[in-house]
C-alpha cells in the first residue's frame, strides 16, 4: 500500500516539470523569433504554470494529511515552487535543459508534449480522484501542446537546409534526456500498482511510434542511442537546474511572502 | 442556469439564489467584456451550504490569468447586491468546454470582433442525475483533430480564412486573418 509521502513525492514529480519548462519557456518572453512565437510559447507555459499550480495545492493537501501524526504546517504552493533548494526538485531533466536556439526548443516541447499528453490520458482515470480530475483538465491543454509543437518540427525538419540541420541537431542532442520519462522507480511502481500512478514503463511504446511519425513526415531521422541519462526524478539534475532556479527564486527569497 | 433545484434550496438571509444569478450575470469577462461568467459558462453551481453561499466556479484554462480578477469581480458584485455570507470554490471537474458558452453570448462575441468557438472539441465529463461527476471520459478527445469547417470572419462572414497563429491576446483565442476583407481576427478556440 503505497504512502502519503509516496503520494506527495509523485505529486511533486508532476508539479515540478510543469513549474520548470513553463519557466524556460518564460524565458523566451521578448526573444521569440516572431510575435506570434513568443506569444504562443509563453500562453503554452502559463498552461504548464496552471497546472503546476493545482498540482502543488495538492501536494499541500498530501502535505498535510502527512504530517498531521507529527504536527508539522504543510508547506504552500509558493514554498514548493521558491523555497526548495535544488536536489528538492523532482522534475525531468528533459524540462530543465536550457532554450538553445529555436529548433533546440521545439524539440524538448515536442518530446515533452507527446509524452505529457499519454501520461495525462492514463491519469485522467487514476484512481485518486483529485489527480484524474487534474489530469483531465490539464489533458485538453497538452493535446494543444502536443500538435503545436509537432507542427514546428516538421516545419523546421522540412524545411531550409539550415533549419533541418540545426532540427536534427536538437532531436539528437536532447535525446539522452527522454529515457527518464519512462523510468519507473518503487515510487511510480507502487502508486501504479494501486491504479493511482501511470505505469510510464508501458507508454515508451506509443510514444516512440508517435515522434517516429512526426521525425519521418519532418524528414529528420529517428536517434537510435541507447544511453539515457537519469535522477531528475530523485532529485539528481544537471548542472542548468541551479541557474535556472536562482532566477526564479532571487525575489521570493528577497523579499519572503511577497506578492504582486 | 438558473433550475427549480437551486431557487428551492435558497435559505439563506438575504437575497435568494435567483438573486444571485442575476448579480453574477451582470459580472462581465474580464477580457471579453461583452459576455458575462454565466454566459462563459464558468458558474457551476450557487448553493446554501453549512451557513453560507457557495459559488462554484470552473476556471478556462489552468493558467487563465483572469481567474483571480473574476473572484475579485465575483466578490464585489456579491457585495453590492447585500449577499453577506457566501464563498468561492473552485470546481474542476467536469473541465470547463467552450460548449458551455449561452448560445447568445456566441452572436455578442461575433458583433465585438472575436469568431465564437465551433463545435465542441471534447467530452470532458459525465454528469449524472444528481449533478455529480461518475466517471471522466476521455474518449472523444483526438489528437490531431483540424477544424471541420473554416472559421467565418466575424466582420465579412467570408470563409475564406485563415490560422496565422494558435494562439492570440490570451490562451483561449487563436489569431485568424481574413483573406476577403484582409482583416485580421481573433477566434475563440473549441476547448
Amino acid at each position: 500500500m503505497p504512502s502519503d509521502r509516496q503520494l506527495l513525492d509523485y505529486v511533486l514529480r508532476l508539479a515540478d516539470s510543469d513549474l520548470i519548462l513553463a519557466q524556460r519557456l518564460g524565458e523566451w518572453v521578448g526573444h521569440g523569433p516572431a510575435l506570434e512565437e513568443d506569444i504562443a510559447l509563453t500562453n503554452v507555459g502559463l498552461d504548464l504554470l496552471g497546472q503546476a499550480r493545482l498540482w502543488f495545492a495538492y501536494a499541500s493537501e498530501v502535505e498535510a494529511r502527512e504530517l498531521v501524526r507529527s504536527g508539522g504546517a504543510s508547506r504552500n504552493e509558493d514554498e514548493f515552487a521558491f523555497m526548495r533548494e535544488g536536489g528538492g526538485f523532482r522534475n525531468l531533466l528533459l524540462a530543465e535543459q536550457p532554450n538553445g536556439n529555436y529548433a533546440d526548443t521545439t524539440a524538448r516541447q515536442f518530446y515533452f508534449d507527446v509524452w505529457h499528453e499519454l501520461l495525462l490520458r492514463n491519469l485522467a482515470v487514476s484512481r485518486d480522484p483529485r489527480i484524474a480530475e487534474i489530469a483531465a483538465k490539464a489533458l485538453k491543454e497538452v493535446m494543444y501542446h502536443a500538435e503545436r509543437s509537432a507542427d514546428w518540427v516538421i516545419r523546421l525538419g522540412d524545411g531550409t537546409e539550415l533549419s533541418h540541420a540545426r532540427m536534427q541537431s536538437a532531436i539528437d542532442g536532447l535525446w539522452m534526456f527522454t529515457g527518464e520519462m519512462f523510468a519507473a522507480d518503487d515510487t511510480e511502481l507502487a502508486l501504479a500498482a494501486e491504479g493511482v500512478a501511470a505505469d510510464v514503463r508501458a507508454l515508451l511504446p506509443v510514444w516512440r511510434d508517435r515522434v517516429a511519425s512526426v521525425l519521418d513526415r519532418a524528414t529528420l531521422t529517428m536517434p537510435s542511442a541507447a544511453w539515457m541519462q537519469r535522477g531528475g526524478k530523485q532529485g539528481v539534475h544537471t548542472e542548468h537546474l541551479g541557474h535556472l532556479l536562482a532566477e526564479m527564486q532571487s525575489l521570493h527569497r528577497a523579499h519572503p511572502g511577497v506578492q504582486w | 442556469m438558473v433550475s427549480a433545484a437551486s431557487s428551492a434550496i435558497a435559505r439563506g438571509p438575504g437575497p435568494g439564489a435567483d438573486a444571485i444569478w442575476r448579480a453574477l450575470a451582470a459580472v462581465p469577462d474580464p477580457e471579453i467584456p461583452v459576455i458575462s461568467v454565466v454566459d462563459l459558462g464558468i458558474i457551476r453551481g450557487v448553493e446554501w451550504r453549512d451557513d453560507e453561499w457557495v459559488i462554484s466556479v470552473t476556471p478556462t484554462y489552468s493558467g487563465c490569468p483572469a481567474t483571480e480578477v473574476i473572484a475579485g469581480d465575483i466578490g464585489r458584485a456579491l457585495a453590492a447586491a447585500g449577499v453577506a455570507r457566501f464563498r468561492i470554490e473552485t470546481r474542476l471537474a467536469p473541465a470547463w468546454t467552450t460548449d458551455w458558452i449561452a448560445a447568445d453570448a456566441r452572436q455578442r462575441l461575433a458583433d465585438y470582433g472575436i469568431a465564437p468557438p465551433g463545435a465542441r472539441a471534447a467530452a470532458s465529463g459525465q454528469i449524472d442525475q444528481t449533478g455529480q461527476v461518475n466517471r471522466i471520459d476521455i474518449s472523444a478527445l483526438h489528437r490531431y483533430r483540424r477544424e471541420a469547417a473554416s472559421v467565418p470572419c466575424p466582420r465579412c462572414n467570408s470563409t475564406r480564412t485563415r490560422q496565422q497563429s494558435r494562439y492570440g491576446s490570451t490562451p483561449c483565442k487563436a489569431q485568424y486573418r481574413c483573406d476577403d476583407c484582409l482583416e485580421p481576427f481573433d477566434y475563440f478556440k473549441p476547448h
